[in-house]
């Protein structure tokens, strides 16, 4: 990252509050911290920004100098990757306290995790592993919800996954699985658009039936992101969540659909790996911003029955 | 809270998905588990692989970030391939992957195909160093001035606490130099140095900086940051290197932020 002329803070500033900054309606970006100058000097950037929460659990030094910057000026969504709620072994005591040091640090106005998991035993695997849809894992991911919405003092959003494949021991499938979830642990959802494409793809399902089955009205955020293309073993399109590339057009299209039910909505643009200029992250932003403004403005938005 | 009863008993009742799941991951000669499949039942293993790849290059590209000097020395196709090695036998234990790789320098040096470079281990030890140091808590330097104040004959008994960026590592190699040539993005000359060469590595405020040692500096940062006095240190660095120099030694290492505070009998000033 670039040298910062700013002096940090030592101690003090981990208890000083930062200012409150609205989310609702805006559009945000995965901070990456070879954007923070251009960011600094970009006066015109009215968004939020998100960040894997992992990456911030140092003790100290220039990511931590960074996010209080951007956290000072931008409203912050803290995103969590490694919890393993989807996992069956018990929850990570120590990592679920460092989260919620960082909730506390922080003040972010957005807190989420993955339904997935990373860890198993000992080892972590650093991607997001899927889960069966049982009554079982159903018990067991609801109670690692409690276990974290307890700790942290506040309901999470929890993402659905991107999908690649089924468990034969399914019982259910994943919208009836992650309403049970809400109900049970009182959580939100952070309904990533692009992972429903991406899973319709290659699991040969509709992504518009899996959003008319969804709890919708239970979304706080939501997010687009780049996929890309490959093929299974029978020559079949298998579409990678990759986060690195432009949102692709009929994910801006389901993104319009689902607005048309919620209404605006905190918007994320993820782009996480082969990142480009900030110009360019911007610019995909942007245009998510406009279509989120015209939901804005439309009569009748926020309409529960839209998708149907 | 789940009670603890219920929290073993579910464990037991589900933990197959997560053992079968992860089964095939890290080890490419077995096959895909059975557990899994496509729609309709069919084959898998592509999909599977997804996974697979993804667990691996997203580990080797976080040793990659890591140890970026190693990387450029070795070449891409070279230190790919000793990364994933090690990942398969290594993988991570903590979430956090700036964690991670703490045994890859021991790797290194134990790889076979590496041998012929052994001052590889040394600037991966380096690197390590410097991604601590990177990470280290935020807490001010003791100033250059700091002991000017104390006097002569009260110095040696004092302890100076090491800054929590502070990390030493000593090199038979002139490894401080091939790493400061490589860390840079500009083309990798001939490095003149041949001798051994200590790291210093630092953080005072932001910016993490990699000092060479001067003689006998090693030795003497070596016992203080073991917690032993000033007059010990002295006494050890003299003994291993008659052209130590207290003053040069000293005035470097505050210089540096190396320090973060001094305490006499036990209490910290």
């Amino acid at each position: 990252m670039g040298r910062l002329a700013v002096q940090p803070e030592f101690r003090e500033s981990h208890a000083a509050r930062f200012p409150e900054h609205p989310i609702a309606a805006r559009v945000g970006t995965s901070f990456k911290h070879e954007h923070l100058t251009a960011i600094l000097a970009d006066s015109a950037y009215a968004g939020f920004f998100e960040v894997h929460a992992e990456n911030y659990m140092g003790a100290g030094g220039p990511p931590h100098h960074a996010l209080a910057r951007i956290r000072s000026d931008y409203p912050l969504s803290l995103h969590g990757v490694c919890m393993s709620i989807g996992g069956p072994q018990p929850l990570d005591r120590a990592h679920l306290a460092r989260f919620k040091g960082l909730i506390e640090r922080y003040e972010p106005s957005l807190v989420s995790e993955h339904l997935a998991w990373s860890t198993h035993d000992t080892t972590y695997f650093n991607d997001l592993l899927p889960l069966p849809y049982t009554e079982a894992s159903l018990a067991r991911v609801a109670d690692h919800i409690d276990e974290v919405q307890e700790a942290i003092g506040r309901s999470i959003l929890l993402e659905n996954p991107s999908t690649y494949l089924v468990f034969r021991e399914s019982t259910m499938c994943e919208t009836e699985f992650i309403r049970a979830l809400v109900k049970r642990t009182g959580c939100g959802l952070l309904l990533d658009i692009n992972n429903v494409f991406v899973s319709a793809a290659n699991l040969g399902f509709s992504a518009l039936e899996y959003l008319a089955d969804y709890p919708i009205q239970y979304v706080g955020e939501i997010h687009l992101a780049g996929h890309v293309e490959q093929q299974d073993d029978e020559g079949s399109v298998l579409l990678i969540d990759s986060h690195d590339g432009p949102v692709a057009d009929a994910v801006w299209k389901l993104f319009d659909v689902v607005l048309a039910s919620t209404g605006p909505m905190p918007t994320l643009v993820e782009w996480d790996s082969a990142i480009p200029a900030w110009a360019v992250l911007k610019a995909e932003a942007t245009a998510a911003q406009r279509i989120l403004d015209r939901h804005a403005t439309t009569p009748g938005s926020g309409n529960a029955n839209a998708i149907s | 809270m789940p009670s603890v009863d219920r929290s073993v008993l579910s464990f037991g009742q589900t933990s197959t998905y997560a053992t079968e799941f992860v089964s095939a991951l890290l080890e490419p000669a077995r096959s895909t588990p059975p557990l899994i499949c496509a729609p309709n039942g069919k084959a898998a293993t592509r999909r599977y692989n997804i996974y697979r790849n993804n667990v691996t290059v997203s580990l080797i590209n976080a040793l990659a970030a890591t140890f970026p000097a190693t990387l450029r020395i070795t070449g891409e196709a070279f230190f790919r391939a000793m990364a994933r090695a090690h990942v398969r036998a290594n993988p991570p234990t903590s979430p956090l992957l700036f964690e991670y790789g703490r045994d890859f320098p021991a790797f290194i040096e134990r790889y076979e195909y590496a041998q012929s470079m052994p001052w590889l281990v040394d600037v991966a030890r380096i690197e390590r160093a410097w991604l601590d140091s990177y990470h280290s808590d935020d807490v001010p330097p003791l100033p250059p001035q700091a002991l000017a104040s104390i006097r002569s004959d009260e110095l040696g008994g004092i302890v100076l606490v090491p800054h929590p960026a502070t990390r030493i590592v000593f090199s038979r190699y002139p490894a401080v130099s091939v790493f400061v040539a490589n860390r840079s993005h500009d083309p990798v000359g001939r490095i003149e140095a041949t001798g051994a060469e200590a790291a210093l590595v630092t953080r005072p405020v932001l910016d993490v900086a990699v000092h060479i040692l001067p003689p006998g500096g090693f030795a003497f940062l070596d016992c203080l940051i073991k917690g032993e006095t000033l007059g010990t240190a002295v006494a050890v660095a003299m003994g291993e290197c008659p052209e130590f120099d207290l003053s040069v030694s000293i005035a470097g290492m505050l210089q540096a932020g190396a320090f973060t505070a001094i305490e006499r009998g036990g209490m910290r000033e």
